[in-house]
């Protein structure tokens, strides 16, 4: 069965996506390796260029900046799909919400009554001291209790099918865009390979989003203005945020678009001010406030804080929602849901050693050439060091910032991730896959059907980000 | 903007628009139609001057622009290559076509929520193709159907824009930018034109001469309509006439303005923007300078100081809608 495409296709030992272990095939799964069997490499060669020209000229790009350059660049895709069945996507979903229940319950126990401090099962200063705590939001009630309204989870497959959560993204978690995008072009590019086969879509994002914002508007509007709040076009996600604007039918506005005046958020439009009800701010908290935060910040609205607080508007994510997605906080993950909901989780956490802790320091240091080591502040794969990837001298290297600032890093065992059929210049081979899961929560949470799948495109890494050479593809969940 | 000019229309929200996007989208507007009109203009001036007069025909683009001083700081003479190059090419020059189209980008890039994915497609494609053209696209053989390349993507993105752009405010703005900026060009080129050529009326029925009119006409492709307008004959006086006066001349003076003038009145009735009174007031003055006098009037009484009037008052008129819907407070008060 595996000619064509998949003629010298080896998964390496790791676990496939696509060509499921003995007894764990997937109806709809054999059907597309079957259709992709019959296309020939040149074909398939020819639709990536298709497709790459395409999101080029649709300028579907994202800015990298190295030194004093800003270079718009496409995220590679790649048309071979990563497909969940029914079931799958069943334990995901139903995890990615538990998670997400357990964050919005944590933080609003953070920064209200502190129990899981007072309880001991969270260390009070790992929290309290967390640069992304913030004392403004101290007993400040967000309407129902929800502060991450827009959830990215990540999640990996490690070298036995399981499912296993590597970090939250309850910030401004980026990507959902190109989640549509890849399936739109799925569409045009790959219909006789989709064709039958029932795939849940992922249209709707844009309206439930626009309804989960809307929900969270102060309650006497009953047509709230809604808008996305952007750093503008220079930001690597712009096209992100015109992308979600336009799917929401809302304006994409900047910080110098914005007044506050009586209490309420004001946008300047050529009738005059316009009142705001909700902002979809894309823009981190440190710059969303100069009065309340970075005094400097050019990008954000003065004033914003206090009208929030006083109820005149609303914004998502919460401000201060960085300390449920910490990587420090990550490793106490379980035992938050354990907690709150009094469940295990149905996603279960990598293994996770906090370095700030003397037992945790001290192996990760003993077994630096085995471990993934993470800054917790960072994202987008920055500053982490891969053990077995790594030279003896950047090895060294890294201890030394390791012992200078422990508190700093976690460590994890290295995930043997999954893998998925994927084009390179050598013919179609394995290559690392993660999944980032979109949950939008208003009064109740909602998962969009599959998530983004990023692809290590450089063979054997492990480096999904799209800023170290990460692509993506279509994630296909089956009904 | 005060509390008190706070918008009414508060139940009719597709209706507003972002000052910030009204700016940008006249200024897309402006920044293709300056392209197709600079494309129009090295295109007609490689095909018609061939002779001694070249440098003076290539030197009338450096005019029309005002360019002579950061011009021949580059170059010593306007010779072909110097102005492609200038013109086409040269991205720190802000009035060639590589910084407009650069320009237009930038702006389609921020109403990317206002515009369809048509427009922005193309304008993306337009862009990376001018980005990636070098010396060999300006070689002489090759300049004109680098022009009509240039010509066509503006006009691509004209017929995209009327088939796919909402009709709302937006559309509006986009063609009172459009407007203004043929107006303000085809008095530039006038100008400069009649000035320039103007010495040659004394060589009565050269063929040059001729030619070099019939060139006038064609950078605003306007030579076939005017033939139908005045068939018994070319005089400077009437070319100039058809190109300011005609108001069927899809780029003539008098329907640019009434265009700007229409769309204008149309944001006030239509969506109850109170702003740009006082615009209303220059176009009247425009209009009667332009409806009640024949062209012989007008020249008599001296063509460079009435475009120069005209130019004046487009100016006004862009000032008043800028201060009317998107400049805020500080920066009037900061331009004056």
């Amino acid at each position: 069965m595996q000619g064509g495409l998949f003629q010298r296709y080896d998964a390496g030992g790791f676990f496939c996506e696509m060509m499921r272990p003995a007894g764990r095939s997937e109806a709809g799964i054999d059907l597309v390796v079957e259709r992709l069997a019959r296309m020939d490499l040149e074909d398939l060669r020819r639709r990536a260029n298709d497709a790459e020209r395409e999101l080029y000229n649709r300028g579907i790009t994202f800015t990298v900046y190295s030194d004093k350059n800003a270079i718009d660049r496409i995220l590679p895709f790649d048309l071979i799909p990563r497909i969940l069945s029914a079931a799958e996507w069943t334990q995901i979903e139903r995890g990615v919400i538990q998670r997400v229940t357990a964050i919005n319950l944590f933080l609003a126990d953070v920064y209200n009554r502190q129990r899981i401090l007072s309880d001991g099962v969270v260390p009070r200063e790992l929290v309290l001291g967390n640069v992304n705590f913030r004392p403004e939001m101290i007993e400040f009630k967000v309407p129902h209790g929800t502060y991450a309204h827009i959830c990215g989870i990540d999640i990996v497959r490690d070298e036995a099918g399981q499912f296993l959560v590597l970090e939250d993204n309850a910030r401004t978690p980026s990507g959902v865009s190109y989640v549509i995008e890849n399936r739109h072009m799925m569409l045009r590019l790959f219909s006789d390979v989709m064709s039958g086969l029932r795939v849940r879509s992922v249209e709707n994002y844009g309206m439930a989003l626009h309804q989960a914002l809307a929900e969270l508007s102060p309650q006497s509007v009953t047509d709230p203005q809604i808008v996305l709040l952007s750093p503008g076009i220079y930001n690597s996600a712009y096209f992100e945020h015109i992308f979600l604007a336009r799917e929401m039918g809302v304006p994409v506005v900047e910080g110098r678009d914005l007044v506050v005046e009586d209490g309420h958020v004001w946008m300047r439009t050529t009738a005059g001010l316009a009142p705001v009800h909700t902002i979809y701010r894309r823009i981190n908290d440190d710059y969303l406030d100069p009065s309340v935060f970075r005094p400097e910040s050019q990008l954000g609205l003065r004033g914003l804080m206090e009208v929030w607080r006083s109820g005149g508007v609303a914004i998502a994510n919460a401000v201060g929602t960085g300390v449920a997605d910490d990587k420090a906080i990550y490793a106490y993950m379980p035992r938050i849901i354990q907690y709150y909901l009094g469940e295990e989780p149905i996603l279960p956490n990598v293994e996770t050693r906090i370095c700030g802790e003397v037992d945790g320091l001290q192996y990760t240091l003993d077994h630096l050439e085995e471990l993934v080591v993470k800054p917790v502040g960072e994202s987008g794969g920055y500053g982490m060091i891969v053990g077995p990837h790594a030279s003896r001298q950047q090895i060294e290297d890294f201890r030394a910032k390791l012992k200078a600032n422990p508190a700093n890093y976690i460590s994890q065992p290295v995930v043997k991730l999954s893998v998925a059929p994927t084009l390179s210049p050598e013919g179609v081979a394995c290559r690392h896959v993660d999944l980032r899961p979109f949950a939008i929560t208003g009064e109740r949470t909602w998962v969009l059907p599959g998530g983004l799948t990023r692809v290590a495109l450089r063979q054997g890494s492990l480096v999904v980000n799209s800023s170290q050479g990460g692509g993506s593809k279509d994630t296909w969940v089956l009904e | 903007m005060s509390a008190s000019e706070r918008s009414e229309s508060l139940s009719s929200r597709p209706d507003r628009l972002l000052s910030r996007y009204a700016a940008c989208i006249v200024w897309l507007a402006r920044y293709m139609e300056r392209i197709e009109n600079l494309a129009r203009i090295l295109d007609v001036t490689e095909t018609f001057a061939r002779d001694d007069r070249d440098a003076r025909n290539w030197l009338s683009i450096v005019q029309i622009n005002a360019d002579e001083k950061r011009f021949f700081a580059k170059y010593p003479q306007a010779t072909a290559e110097a102005i492609s190059r200038f013109y086409v090419l040269d991205r720190d020059n802000p009035t060639s076509i590589a910084a407009a189209i650069a320009c237009a980008h930038e702006n389609a890039r921020t109403v990317r929520p206002l515009i369809s994915t048509e427009m922005w497609s193309q304008i993306n494609v337009f862009y990376n193709w001018v980005r990636q053209l070098g010396e060999s696209d300006i070689a002489p053989w090759r300049i004109s159907s680098l022009c009509a390349a240039l010509k066509e993507s503006c006009q691509l993105h004209s017929g995209i824009t009327e088939g796919t752009f909402f009709r709302d405010q937006g559309w509006s703005f986009y063609a009172m930018g459009k407007y203004l900026e043929r107006a303000d060009q085809i008095t530039r080129l006038v100008d400069i034109k009649y000035h320039t050529l103007l010495p040659s009326v004394q060589a009565v029925g050269s063929a040059l001469d001729v030619s070099q009119w019939n060139a006038l006409l064609r950078a605003g492709a306007g030579y076939h309509a005017f033939r139908r307008v005045c068939p018994r004959g070319m005089t400077p006086t009437a070319v100039v006439g058809f190109l300011l006066l005609n108001n069927s001349f899809p780029r003539s003076l008098v329907l640019c303005v009434q265009q700007v003038e229409w769309y204008l009145t149309q944001l006030r009735v239509r969506y109850g923007l109170r702003g740009g009174t006082r615009a209303l007031e220059h176009f009247d003055a425009l209009r009667s300078a332009l409806i009640d006098q024949s062209i012989e009037q007008i020249i008599g009484s001296g063509l460079h100081e009435f475009l120069d009037w005209v130019q004046q008052q487009l100016n006004r008129v862009y000032a008043e809608i800028a201060g009317a819907f998107w400049e805020t407070p500080q920066e009037q008060s900061q331009q004056q």
